[in-house]
């Protein structure tokens, strides 16, 4: 009897130990970074470790300052950033371990959400307009100019009040990117960052992309931008923009799609693919960037990370469209695959 | 003192019996008063430490901008402005309101369910408002972004404007998020603090005082009001800084509720901006030495904020249950 109890705690521990050898011959990568990246990074890695190779991903979204801090700190074997380094991070990071290669991973569009009573989706606004209301110089959904844009939409006498992201976020770098590129007050009033001064005196801001939606929906007369996916996946008004084309555009997968395809030599110098020129361009969008240190102080690890990244960027990219992110267009999937050939491993 | 012995009114104190028995095993004893006392110095070790590295970090942020930090309301860390003077103002007028409101209802619940109350409803009651303490803040903020927003904007901001309009407090457009909201949501959380420690405050209130209160021929109300209550007295201060110094630390559930906006408004109904908010918002994609040293000096300000808060509070709650017990 108790023979045979041994054996059988023998054979189970034999079996729990085998297990854990051939889960430790499996390569663990781990990353960290933008918030954004997460829905996206999930599925995708899942699908990798199941169906491509048995790569596992540890990816913890803590947002994209602490992805560049843990990535130049050499805690995380890949970082992700809604914005390529800048120079003083780059700085940092070249000290650390030598050359960064960075490329993007996924494209996001903002959209510009509202909530005005009987007044349906698909509101057109110019980029004055839009700037002019963030600004704070149009207050009330019944402005003329807002009317102009308009006709026969019955804007009732409303004020206007601003949602933004209250977090530090890529969303808000994206949006102010935009609005920088379009008003020369905004750029030398407010600026381009992940977190800025609201000048509207009637503004509200809010926590995350739930926050902000929840506040519109809560406020008669709010106005505020939220990703696209957000506004896909619920139910809220959201308006379209004219671009640089002169042709108003709503937010879609495809009108984000169409906007980045304008830039196919996109690189973390010359990021910005907002107010693109085209038709069928959608105004506001951005890449979210993945690095990676050039020289893999790990060969074995180095080459799965390649890997990984190379079937991100490709293959990988149908599980961007699956949670409503836009794929990368064809001709940036081969300029990021390019930038992954040149990591020595 | 009140450990040392059991004291009843006339007799001796007596020792207690560990001090008589010799040790059994000094051996033993010792090891375990090591260990012990090697736990409790870890801990020491660990605060001084947390405020030694805080305050190296913050450093930079201390040298260069130093006390204008508390003179400016800007703030706009794309420029490098970093004035915390709203914060600070969104901090103290939320917590105040907060403090105003648990502080009545949850002292009166406190009196009902120690006094009051038969013991068959008293125990129920006391567990679920102790309930309350035990929910995650960040459910807190979800419920009052989702359902106390909509009803502060829709009815009790239009009424109060209505009823109290006269008063710059409670005039302005009905954002629905804002000081009040933050106000009213925080004294939801710190309820369950105050009226918790108040009823053990209560309940330690000899039964000889108000014996002697009804044996004079007073009311319970009167018993109530001049025997209890002035007996309470420094507890129930203590337990209201310590729910206050919940209540500035507080920072998932107020992001949520309180429009986040650094500006400064004498308006209940204005969006505003606390301490502990704006660092739950902005650290995470922080980048740049000065903000994230800025940042972190807010974070150590808390720190000294709720460590002194703590300190008043722990030492009011002991004068009001300690010493009680020796006069008696």
């Amino acid at each position: 009897m108790n023979r045979q109890r041994l054996i059988i705690l023998g054979a189970a521990l034999g079996a729990l130990f085998g297990a854990a050898a051939i889960a430790a011959a499996d390569m663990q990568i781990t990353g960290a970074g933008s918030s954004f990246d997460n829905p996206f990074f999930q599925r995708a890695f899942y699908e990798y470790s199941r169906s491509v190779s048995g790569v596992q991903v540890n990816y913890q979204s803590i947002g994209s300052g602490g992805g560049i801090q843990q990535f130049t700190a050499k805690t995380v074997d890949f970082g992700a950033s809604d914005v390529p380094l800048q120079p003083a991070e780059m700085k940092a990071a070249q000290a650390s371990g030598g050359d960064v290669v960075q490329f993007p991973v996924t494209l996001g569009g903002v959209a510009v959400a509202y909530n005005v009573p009987n007044v349906n989706t698909g509101v057109k606004l110019s980029p004055d307009v839009l700037a002019g209301i963030m600004l704070g110089d149009i207050t009330n959904w019944n402005d003329a100019q807002i009317a102009r844009l308009n006709p026969g939409v019955p804007f009732p006498n409303l004020p206007i009040v601003v949602v933004h992201r209250a977090d530090g976020s890529g969303t808000t770098y994206i949006f102010t990117d935009y609005l920088t590129k379009v008003s020369a007050q905004w750029k030398t009033k407010v600026g381009n960052a992940k977190v800025v001064n609201w000048p509207a005196a009637s503004s509200v801001g809010a926590k995350g992309n739930e926050g902000v939606a929840g506040q519109i929906r809560n406020t008669p007369g709010a106005i505020g931008y939220v990703e696209l996916a957000y506004v896909l996946q619920n139910q809220i008004s959201y308006a379209q923009l004219r671009n640089a084309s002169g042709q108003f555009v709503a937010p879609t997968l495809q009108t984000v799609r169409n906007a980045a395809a304008k830039k196919p030599n996109v690189n973390p110098k010359d990021f910005s693919i907002v107010n693109m020129p085209g038709a069928g361009s959608y105004p506001i969008c951005g890449y979210s960037w993945v690095m990676l240190w050039k020289n893999q102080p790990d060969q074995s690890k180095g080459k799965s990370l390649v890997g990984l990244f190379r079937w991100l960027v490709t293959d990988g990219q149908t599980f961007a469209v699956r949670v409503n992110y836009v794929s990368l267009p064809s001709n940036v999937q081969a300029q990021a695959a390019k930038a992954l050939a040149s990591i020595r491993t | 003192m009140s450990q040392d012995g059991v004291e009843v009114a006339g007799i001796p104190r007596v020792l207690s019996p560990s001090r008589l028995r010799p040790p059994a095993n000094p051996i033993g004893d010792r090891i375990v008063l090591g260990a012990f006392s090697a736990a409790a110095w870890l801990v020491l070790l660990l605060v001084v430490a947390l405020f030694i590295s805080l305050t190296i970090a913050a450093w930079p942020a201390i040298k260069t901008i130093g006390l204008a930090a508390f003179r400016s309301t800007v703030w706009d860390p794309t420029s490098g402005k970093f004035g915390l003077l709203a914060f600070i103002y969104g901090t103290v007028v939320t917590s105040a309101i907060a403090l105003l409101l648990a502080g009545p209802i949850g002292i009166g619940a406190a009196l009902l369910l120690a006094e009051v109350a038969p013991r068959r409803l008293a125990l129920p009651v006391a567990m679920l408002i102790e309930l309350l303490a035990a929910v995650p803040s960040v459910v807190f903020g979800i419920w009052g972004l989702f359902v106390l927003a909509p009803v502060m904007r829709n009815i009790v901001e239009p009424a109060l404007a209505h009823a109290l309009g006269f008063l710059p407090l409670f005039q302005g457009y009905f954002y629905g998020v804002g000081m009040l909201t933050a106000g009213i949501l925080l004294a939801i959380m710190i309820l369950p603090t105050v009226s918790a420690i108040s009823r053990d405050i209560f309940e330690a209130v000899p039964r000889d005082q108000r014996e002697a209160m009804l044996a004079l021929g007073a009311t319970k109300w009167e018993m109530l009001t001049r025997a209890v209550i002035p007996y309470a007295r420094s507890g129930i201060i203590g337990a209201l800084v310590l729910a206050l110094g919940r209540a500035i630390g507080e920072a998932m559930a107020v992001t949520m509720v309180i429009g986040n906006k650094p500006a400064i408004s004498l308006s209940l109904f204005a969006p505003a901006y606390t301490l502990a908010s704006v660092l739950a918002n902005e650290f995470t994609e922080a980048t740049g030495q000065q903000y994230l040293s800025v940042l972190i000096g807010i974070g150590s300000m808390l720190f000294v904020i709720s460590m002194i808060v703590n300190v008043l509070a722990r030492v009011l709650v002991r004068g009001a249950s300690g010493p009680s017990r020796k006069r008696a």
